[in-house]
């Protein structure tokens, strides 16, 4: 039996939801209030880090395998620097935020590019901190699955 | 401008003496001359937050690599040269305390913002202009995200570059057990 007990797997089952909800709700709304990608994306890595401490590296990683979760890392990482250029293709300099102007402020879509480099980023790092926690728990001795990796 | 190009030829010179010297620890000690004439550099270009990073990430890596070769080739100074070094150290660690107390007493006092006593500061701009020019009701999410977005950028970079070194590390130290078990 893989994991901790069923209190912890029952509770974190609750959880879990409730955590990638506000990491998501952290991310979009980066712009209006306090937070942004970097915060939201650690708290979107966590949701599935309490997934893989209460049921074990396996069922994590049937949610969110390791090649995932590198394509992940890769697309936000790639979508931050497509913002970027496509600034430069349609304002005129690298990173400028070519979509002000189109939209009321103080309204979920405002502030141009912000929040997609927002949305971009906290992929980018949420998949990376799970990334880095998976090889870090890949990294032990006592792995009885002796498959890939 | 010409503090711009002494520093320049320093750091050059510096960086040229690092690849040609045969001592392992004098390269390691030019490379920590490049970094604090880097350092100096952004100083001197009016980023303090920068020349801050730069010196604390130079002197963490000169520790470490200090560490790492001073076991394998160690110098020792002995005879006249060693009261001569001791000395040299002393008057240039007294300058650096000297030089450290005249900082102190340029930063502003505890508790006031540097907006309050420069008045053209950078930060006033971004709040005056911040919400209008970007429409962002997060002044801080406007700053990183369209003023310093090349700053986002390199950070976003660095964390993605030592992520890969990471995994890369990572998972070949645990294939190499996963295929020996017994140890």
């Amino acid at each position: 039996m893989k994991g901790m007990t069923v209190i912890v797997k029952t509770v974190a089952s609750w959880v879990k939801v409730l955590i990638f909800l506000f990491g998501i709700y952290i991310v979009i709304f980066g712009h209006l209030t306090p937070g942004g990608g970097f915060a939201g994306g650690v708290i979107l890595a966590s949701s599935y880090v309490l997934l893989m401490l209460a049921y074990g590296r396996e069922f994590a990683e049937e949610n969110l395998s390791l090649p995932l979760a590198s394509k992940l890392d890769c697309v936000g990482a790639f979508l931050f620097a497509l913002i970027a250029i496509l600034g430069f293709v349609f304002g005129g300099v690298f990173f400028v935020n070519f979509l002000v102007g189109y939209s009321q402020p103080l309204r979920l879509i405002s502030a141009g590019t912000i929040p997609l480099s927002n949305i971009a980023i906290g992929l980018k790092v949420g998949a990376s901190l799970f990334l880095i926690i998976l090889t870090l728990s890949i990294f032990r001795p006592d792995v009885s699955t002796g498959k890939k990796e | 401008m010409a503090v711009f190009y002494i520093l320049l030829l320093f750091m050059i010179i510096a960086a040229i003496i690092a690849v040609e010297t045969k001592d392992l620890l004098s390269s390691i000690i030019c490379v920590g001359a490049i970094g604090i004439g880097t350092s100096i550099m952004f100083l001197f270009l009016r980023a303090p937050d920068i020349a801050i990073t730069q010196i604390v990430v130079e002197v963490l890596g000169l520790i470490i690599l200090i560490r790492a070769t001073i076991s394998r080739d160690l110098t020792f100074i002995t005879g006249d040269r060693e009261f001569f070094g001791t000395v040299i150290s002393v008057v240039i660690i007294f300058v650096i305390f000297l030089a450290g107390i005249k900082v102190f007493e340029t930063l502003p006092d505890f508790g006031t913002p540097l907006i309050t006593e420069v008045a053209n500061a950078a930060s006033n701009t971004y709040i005056k202009e911040g919400f209008a020019k970007t429409g962002a009701a997060n002044i801080v999410a406007s700053v990183i995200l369209d003023y310093r977005g090349y700053d986002t950028l390199g950070e976003a970079t660095v964390l993605f570059t030592s992520i890969i070194g990471a995994t890369i590390i990572l998972r070949k130290k645990a294939k190499k057990m996963l295929e020996e078990p017994d140890k």
